[in-house]
């Protein structure tokens, strides 16, 4: 949102006055450049402790350094191969990781820290989670159900007839049960579910698209992009890099259990120049509309991280310094760079 | 050699038609893509080609014969899913072993690493399992290789990487491909010619 006139600045600055003041609890008008992250992951840090053998504890670091912010209204992509440690972000935020993870770093919503008393609290209700596969809802219970299910305090029924009809989803169609649904009714149907309680303000899809034709993934990033239009967070994970560049507002790019660069949507044009990270240009090259051509090598294994950048072993820029240490996470030209080459 | 689809007609219940009247050949050295949505039998017609389905209608021939019953089938398919195409009980070795012993190249090429052989299928990621489905359908006698979404699952550069590999090993060997994929830009990148599968398929939706 730029400036345009100077009355449209007054208006702003007046805003950001009640503000501070502590007349309005939110600002009203919001340029990005003061936008606060609904949610926000810092150092974001996942092991897990294995018995290798008899009572020998061995601790795999799975993911070693994630940070990510998502503002109201936007939709947030995090890409990365598989093994990168997407969707164990996801069920972190979420509070569902399994008992033997040990996590390090901090989850921020509306400014305060998560706890797991907190998550408890907060899931299904504010921070919805679309799960990857559509074998997730019940096959012996009634969709309609099902999205009645999240709904508290509200008439569910009306609530959830009115979700069906935004999802071109007939009144009828709530006394099926799944196996009586296509692939892409079952799709808008877990995004019903997710969707249905008014409070809910961030949404988190996991790898939500793959098999899917163009129609239906057509038709299910256009909801989430109304999603992030109605003013929710929408936080969307996959390996898909070209599917993310259809509806992102900003990518973060994970490699290895780090965030290696966060840009925004438009940098991803042309040769790629404008991206900030080696590995963000290789994936951007690879694209079959692109150059088609894969850069050697493979993402490091968790047990088999090398001791400074993660990506030195492949990269094309690599120097003396970078096996010294992880480089940490900076801003470079409006977006954030995990490396010491980038400018 | 020439693999020729000749109006197959499917179905699994009586009621309904899965493909209807679907005719195709594919030439040896030929790279041609199937597009077009789900629901209308991509994959029906994939199992069908390499003979893990009989048609009730129609037949598939290799140079005029049918398919062999039995023994090596020359006409290999690669699965979206690699989870669902091995057996979890074999280690990895025994799963590549059971169609050949690929040469070390040949498991260069597609980022194969020597170690992965003394595992078990689940000590794999998705990407890893895959590329041993890829190495495992190179068999030599391979004359048709039928790819159903076999990329979909990966990331972008993986997914270069081992159209690369089947690429230069489809040229050197003459093979014929089939890709079928709903990613455009791939199909166009791979393909010498494209064919959409509700113009194949006489099913009406």
């Amino acid at each position: 949102m730029a400036v345009q006139s100077l009355a449209e600045l007054q208006d702003y600055q007046k805003d950001y006055q009640n503000y501070q003041q502590g007349q309005v609890k939110e600002l009203k008008l919001v340029p990005s450049a003061l936008k606060k992250p609904i949610l926000e992951i810092q150092n974001l840090a996942i092991s897990f402790v294995q018995y290798t053998r008899g009572l020998k504890q061995k601790r795999t670091r799975v993911i070693t350094d994630l940070s990510v912010r998502v503002n109201k209204g936007e939709v947030t992509v995090i890409v990365g191969s598989s093994g990168a440690g997407k969707s164990l972000l996801a069920h972190a935020i979420m509070g569902v990781l399994p008992k033997k993870a040990v996590v390090e770093g901090k989850i921020f919503y509306k400014g305060s820290e998560l706890n797991p008393q907190r998550q408890k609290e907060l899931r299904g209700k504010e921070i919805a989670l679309i799960p990857q596969s559509v074998n997730s809802l019940d096959p012996l219970m009634k969709v309609g159900r099902q999205v009645r299910l999240g709904v508290k305090d509200q008439d569910a029924k009306k609530v959830q007839r009115a979700v069906f009809e935004r999802y071109n989803l007939r009144t009828e169609d709530e006394s099926l049960y799944p196996f009586q649904l296509s692939g892409g009714m079952l799709r808008r149907v877990l995004i019903a579910t997710a969707v249905a309680s008014s409070d809910v303000q961030v949404i988190i899809a996991d790898e939500p698209t793959p098999g899917l034709d163009p129609e239906v993934l057509e038709e299910t990033l256009t909801h989430f992009r109304q999603l992030a239009d109605q003013g929710k967070a929408v936080l969307l994970i996959t390996h898909d890099i070209d599917m993310a560049l259809k509806i992102a507002d900003r990518v973060a790019v994970f490699y290895a259990g780090t965030t290696v660069e966060i840009a925004p949507v438009r940098d991803f044009c042309g040769t790629g120049d404008k991206l900030r990270h080696p590995y963000t240009k290789a994936l951007w090259r690879a694209l079959p509309q692109n150059d088609f051509i894969p850069i050697p090598g493979a993402q490091p294994q968790p047990n088999e991280l090398p001791s400074g950048c993660f990506f030195a072993p492949r990269c094309p820029l690599v120097t003396q310094t970078c096996s010294q240490k992880l480089p940490e996470l900076r801003e470079v030209r409006g977006g954030m760079v995990r490396c010491n080459n980038a400018s | 050699m020439l693999l020729k689809a000749e109006n197959i007609s499917f179905q699994y219940d009586k009621n309904s038609w899965i493909l209807k009247d679907v005719s195709l050949t594919l030439q040896s050295g030929e790279i041609v893509g199937i597009s077009g949505p789900s629901g209308y039998g991509k994959t029906t017609l994939c199992r069908i080609l390499a003979g893990y389905e009989r048609p009730q209608l129609g037949q598939v021939t290799l140079d005029g014969n049918p398919l062999p019953r039995s023994g090596f089938n020359p006409v290999q398919l690669v699965f979206q899913h690699p989870e669902k195409a091995v057996n979890p009980r074999w280690p990895i070795k025994k799963i590549l072993k059971e169609s050949w012993e690929p040469e070390d190249w040949i498991l260069q090429a597609l980022g194969i690493e020597k170690e992965w052989l003394n595992r078990w299928p689940h000590e794999l990621s998705g990407g890893e399992l895959q590329r041993i489905c890829v190495a495992r359908a190179l068999n030599p006698e391979t004359r048709f290789l039928i790819a159903d979404e076999m990329t979909t699952m990966l990331d972008a550069i993986l997914q270069a990487k081992i159209w690369q590999a089947v690429l230069a090993i489809a040229s050197m060997r003459n093979l014929g491909v089939l890709v079928v994929s709903h990613d455009e830009h791939l199909l166009k990148r791979l393909c010498t010619r494209i064919l959409r599968i509700e113009d194949l398929n006489n099913v009406k939706k």
